[in-house]
């Protein structure tokens, strides 16, 4: 088990060298010179010379990878060049909403899907299985973008239970401390702030956690039919078990093991729909914030972005891996 | 020989005509395809006149007095009529996911069978590429891809080629690495036939079957992932009849009412990824039983 952790940590660093020089030649395969991209369109002769000094675009191509790589370990993205701002800063300030979105979105996903996954098989062939797999079928065709829209025309626009977008009533005081609303709103015992927070919350949240929901809703219904044809469940209602002690204290755990690779698989589609997601509902997050920096040629924002998302990503592919063999005992990887 | 083909396909057919699903979402592929093909006479209007009717902006549909005659689905805000920008955005959606799942295709074959093939080196060289790769969310990949080669729906289609061809690989790789081992192949290879032989008389022909069942399924994807690059500003440019840029250019207005200009290309996006998600599940359960999931 050990080993297989630290083997698993080893072959992260090709990967997570290989993302950086994807996202080092971004500047350099664009076209054009890249000193003057970096420095943006408008910049001074002056400018460009510095930036060209400072990152050292007058040496050979591995040097000035060299120098990148050794500034983004420590944190030096270089800066925006929309707003000056050191590109760390810009994602670091970011990064507490779009995890707050992501977060809940999963807790949804896996909350409701992982039920109506368990109930479909547990009833399967009812009204209520074909319901719900009906529905499981439309929410992995859809696109996430275009159901965001349609769940702020109908809650946000006419029937104007929820806001449209945006984090929170900027008419609430509010006192940042560590920049996630939730946790801030509850550390100041700012009741109001914590409702409206939630409020912001929802929308954004239910439509970013409909695909992996369904995902995970189909998985854990075929998963969990695979485990109730087995021999020791046959066994267990035999005995005289109650349906409900079989299925959800022996089935269900036996059943959730493929749907934890699902969910881990799912973090990357999350990621994608928290782009659209955050860019739907004017969400001051990473997702938006890489859309816009693509749009200006913000080339270090961009970059500063490719490298979070591959690194975030990385990461929690190893946590499912690792989960997986801690489960499952039966695994062992040598 | 020939007729034992033969009802091999028949016994195919059988099966999938039993498979409802699938029946359903080659229905709607049809139906899809049809309207690419016949935009031209179905589409009640031109998509893109010019210069814009701005005195028809956001009419509504049928289903209110203020609608305009021969604009069923109402207009978008240039006041183009929204029923024929989805009939031709069929068209677009349709060849940017053809294009791209063909370019997936391309690259992943040819990655892939060099992998599976001739193993060793070559092989863990591909499969690192492979997993790097695989540490970007698809979409952010195709994003960046944009960013360095530009804007635009050919480019968009490029880019989903791109950032699906590795998985495309790892399918086609294991596909070919359980193949490599069968005997035939090793006969082949004992009567002196030359790996490039090998390789295209019965290596690929043999592993097909997964790959006109993934292709199926990224097609769904690529065509909703490039209404997604449509949608941020990246993938078709106006005025082209694109799902994804209609949408972004309409949404704002759904504060103002006109909730129909952003509602029926979603329906397109979600029926046409719908039929190609049942018709790709269906072909799997038929051409391969154990990828059953």
């Amino acid at each position: 088990m050990k080993w297989y952790i630290i083997k698993r940590l080893l072959m992260l660093i090709p990967v997570l060298l290989g993302t950086s020089i994807i996202a080092f030649s971004l500047i350099h395969l664009a076209p054009g010179d890249p000193a003057r991209t970096m420095a943006g369109e408008h910049a001074s002769q002056r400018t460009i010379n510095a930036i060209r000094e400072k990152y050292g675009l007058d040496k050979p191509i591995y040097i000035q990878y060299g120098i990148w790589l050794n500034r983004a370990l420590h944190g030096d993205m270089g800066r925006s060049i929309v707003s000056n701002e050191y590109v760390t800063k810009e994602i670091l300030d970011r990064f507490p909403n779009t995890f707050e979105l992501t977060f809940f979105a999963m807790i949804l996903a896996i909350a409701i899907g992982t039920m109506a996954g368990i109930i479909s098989a547990s009833k399967q062939y009812s009204a209520l299985d074909y319901t719900f797999m009906g529905i499981a079928l439309f929410g992995i065709s859809m696109p996430v973008f275009w159901l965001g829209i349609m769940l702020m025309m109908i809650f946000g626009v006419y029937l104007r239970w929820l806001p449209i977008g945006g984090r929170i009533n900027i008419l609430i005081p509010f006192h940042r401390i560590t920049g996630f609303y939730l946790l801030d709103s509850i550390i100041t015992g700012n009741f109001a702030a914590l409702i409206s927070t939630l409020r912001y919350l929802i929308l954004p949240s239910t439509a970013l956690a409909t695909i992996p929901m369904a995902t995970i809703a189909r998985v854990s219904r075929s998963s969990m039919l695979e485990v109730l044809r087995q021999d020791f469940i046959r066994t267990e209602r035999a005995k005289g078990l109650s349906e409900r002690v079989v299925i959800y204290k022996h089935a269900v755990r036996n059943a959730m093991i493929p749907v934890i690779t699902v969910i881990g698989l799912n973090f990357g589609l999350l990621l994608a729909g928290a782009i659209l997601t955050e860019t739907v509902f004017s969400w001051p997050g990473i997702g938006r914030y890489v859309v816009s920096a693509v749009r200006m040629r913000d080339y270090p924002a961009v970059q500063g972005c490719v490298l979070f998302f591959a690194f975030v990503f990385v990461i929690v592919n190893l946590v499912t891996d690792i989960m997986y063999v801690y489960i499952d005992p039966r695994i062992h990887y040598e | 020989m020939e007729r034992k083909r033969e009802t091999k396909t028949g016994e195919l057919i059988r099966r999938f005509k039993y498979n409802k699903s699938a029946v359903f979402g080659l229905v709607i592929v049809l139906v899809l395809v049809l309207c690419a093909i016949l935009a031209n006479y179905i589409a009640p209007n031109n998509p893109t006149p010019s210069p814009p009717e701005l005195f028809n902006s956001l009419k509504p549909g049928f289903w209110s007095e203020d609608g305009i005659k021969g604009m069923p689905l109402g207009t978008d805000a240039l006041g183009r009529c929204v029923l024929s920008r989805i009939l031709y955005g069929a068209r677009v959606s349709l060849s940017a996911g053809f294009v791209a799942v063909g370019i997936a295709m391309l690259l992943g074959i040819t990655f892939g069978v060099t992998a599976g093939y001739y193993g060793g080196r070559v092989d863990a060289v591909i499969m690192r590429m492979v997993d790097i790769m695989f540490a970007f969310p698809a979409l952010l990949l195709a994003i960046v891809i944009v960013t360095v080669i530009g804007q635009g729906l050919s480019k968009a289609m490029v880019a989903i080629g791109i950032v699906y061809a590795p998985q495309m690989a790892r399918i086609i790789r294991s596909s070919v690495l359980y193949i490599k081992e069968m005997e035939y192949i090793e006969v082949q290879k004992a009567i002196g036939s030359s790996n490039w032989r090998v390789i295209f008389r019965h290596v690929l022909p043999n592993s097909m079957a997964p790959v006109i069942v993934y292709g199926t399924l990224m097609l769904a994807t690529a065509i909703l992932d490039c209404a997604a690059l449509g949608f941020l500003g990246l993938g078709a440019q106006p005025p082209t009849p694109e799902w994804g840029a209609m949408l972004s250019k309409s949404y704002s207005y759904i504060v103002s009412g006109a909730w129909w200009a952003a509602t029926f290309p979603g329906i397109a996006i979600l029926f046409s990824v719908l039929g190609l998600n049942l018709l790709g599940d269906g072909l799997r359960d038929i051409l391969d039983p154990r990828l059953k999931t």
